[in-house]
């Protein structure tokens, strides 16, 4: 077995984190932020729009240091983190296949990606560059991109965004396939109640700005049995818990 | 497909042909133009020569003749590659460290802040004060030509590609960090890429600069190339001369051109181009 400090492998405690913008305003957009993920699960961080949802992620992909407070992310072994921003980022003058292999450390770069491209409807797009890829496809691209590495933890910044419904709709489901065969550590960021009680093993619900933890929604139910009905029951049992979330 | 309104400027065979016919025809009217044009340059100048015959106003003949002599007796191959060496050790020199220092530059505030009025003194300095310097300071050698070339050239890359590193786009560098790219991966995947247009400016305005100092450099201080061809024919009053070493290096730029610098630059910007 495992020691019990390997079970929990991201956790988050932000005092505060404090932006100064250029007029000299400071906005408090974290306060006493924590909470944890725990090995294996899927977890989502719902806030309204603007709550510091962003920024939490950016903390802990490390893109910005300047906040007090700590986190814990697993350490030795695979400790390699994957994100998908909320623009897909992908570079611009590789293809899609150049994009997703330069992510890959050097003892993955030359793995078999056939079946991840297949599962994400890539197989034809290898060689395309982004710019002749539609937003749902550069975003299949980014997906595939923060799979491939076979990372620790996943961070996903509300992946399915500015997508027509039924696209994110696909995307979610393609989503949830390729996370099942590998269910990595994940944490994904949403305003969008639904898709949050669709994917996730537990939602983190966040306060308005600055933000912290409101409370915790377990969603138990293995995945394949959320259909409709279900989740009408879920989404009614999430509102009575906090009223006038989402 | 509609076809565009006859404008008169193509014969009317071609705006009458199949489509794929008048797309050659509009592949080879602009190379045509060219042509017509060059040659009707030459016409001209034949026909002055003519009219005002004198020993400084060769016509057209009078130069091919002795570029043809200066080519048989290897004189023109040995000064041109003297000089292409030069122009392409500088361009390369100037290249480097001018990116080098434009790119800490643009991605430093407070050093640019600092070294700024540098770089616009160092841009206002007359290449032939740099070159004389270079001459006095390190003797007339190649290594004092090709500096002096670079100094001369190196203010102008380092303001092209501080502009280059003010527009990167951070999105790609965090990105780079979050999956662990490598030093190398990160400049040529990320930095490079982004740059290329900044580089392409900085190396086309560099060439034609670049060229031209070297030839300064030549008449003063060496002993080789075009530059001290010209100014040896400038002392024996030989235009025809002067003007078949000029013609020549401006041709083979030119062939460099065409050959090399408008070929890496399609290669470099092919993701641009989508599929209609
Ligand atoms: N660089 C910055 N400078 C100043 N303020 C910032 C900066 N980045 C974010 N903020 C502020 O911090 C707050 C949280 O921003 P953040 O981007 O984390 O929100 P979010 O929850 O991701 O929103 P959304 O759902 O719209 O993406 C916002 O009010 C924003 O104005
Ligand atoms: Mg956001």
């Amino acid at each position: 077995m495992q020691p019990v400090g390997a079970a929990v492998p991201l956790r988050v405690d932000i005092a505060e984190k404090t932006f100064r913008s250029a007029q000299g305003v400071s906005i408090t957009a974290l306060q006493d932020l924590s909470f944890e993920v725990r090995q294996g699960e899927f977890a989502c961080l719902l806030g309204p729009s603007g709550c510091g949802k962003t920024t939490t992620l950016r903390i802990l992909l490390g893109l910005d240091k300047d906040f007090s407070g700590s986190f814990h992310l697993p350490e030795g072994g695979s400790d390699r983190i994957a994100a998908v921003f909320q623009e897909p980022v992908l570079l611009p003058w590789r293809t899609v296949e150049q994009n997703v292999r330069l992510a890959l450390p050097k003892s993955l770069r030359t793995k078999n990606l056939d079946g991840l491209f297949d599962t994400l409807g890539l197989a034809g797009m290898r060689s395309l560059y982004p710019a002749e890829l539609s937003l749902g496809l550069a975003r299949r691209a980014a997906l595939a991109r923060a799979f491939a590495t076979e990372p620790a933890v996943l961070f996903l910044d509300e992946p399915f965004a500015s997508l027509d419904e039924r696209t994110a709709e696909r995307l979610r489901h393609l989503l949830l396939t390729v996370w099942s065969a590998r269910p990595t550590t994940a944490l994904m960021v949403t305003h969008n109640l639904r898709e949050a009680l669709m994917l996730s093993d537990r939602i983190i619900v966040l306060a308005q700005r600055p933000a912290h933890v409101l409370g915790m929604f377990d969603v138990r139910l293995p995945r394949h049995y959320r259909n409709p009905q279900v989740m009408s029951d879920l989404l009614r049992s999430f509102q009575q818990k906090f009223p006038g979330v989402a | 497909m509609m076809s565009p309104p006859d404008t008169g400027d193509r014969p009317p065979g071609a705006a009458a042909g199949t489509s794929s016919q008048s797309g050659l025809a509009a592949a080879l009217t602009p190379v045509l133009t060219v042509a017509v044009s060059l040659l009707g340059l030459c016409l001209l100048w034949g026909l002055a020569a003519h009219a005002w015959p004198s020993r400084a106003f060769p016509g057209p003949g009078q130069v091919w003749q002795v570029l043809l002599a200066e080519a048989a007796n290897g004189d023109l191959f040995y000064h041109l590659g003297a000089t292409l060496g030069r122009v392409a050790a500088a361009y390369v020199v100037a290249m480097v460290v001018g990116s080098l220092i434009g790119v800490l530059l643009g991605s430093h505030r407070s050093a640019d802040r600092f070294f700024a009025p540098w770089v616009v003194l160092f841009l206002n300095i007359p290449a032939l004060v740099v070159i004389v310097l270079a001459y006095i300071w390190f003797g007339l050698n190649e290594a004092a030509a090709i500096g002096a070339v670079a100094v001369n050239k190196i203010p102008n890359v380092v303001v092209t590609m501080r502009e280059g590193a003010r527009a990167l786009d951070p999105t790609y560098a965090e990105m780079a960090a979050v999956y662990r790219f490598g030093l190398l991966d990160r400049i040529r995947h990320v930095l490079l890429p982004q740059l290329q247009p900044y580089l392409a400016a900085a190396s086309r305005s560099g060439i034609a600069l670049i060229w031209k100092i070297v030839l300064v450099v030549e008449l003063l201080g060496r002993s080789n190339g075009v530059g001290f061809q010209i100014y040896l024919y400038f002392q024996l009053f030989d235009v025809a001369a002067i003007l078949a070493y000029t013609l020549a290096f401006v041709a083979v730029m030119l062939v460099i051109e065409l050959l090399v610098v408008q070929p890496v630059e399609r290669h470099a910007t092919r993701w641009r181009r989508r599929p209609a």
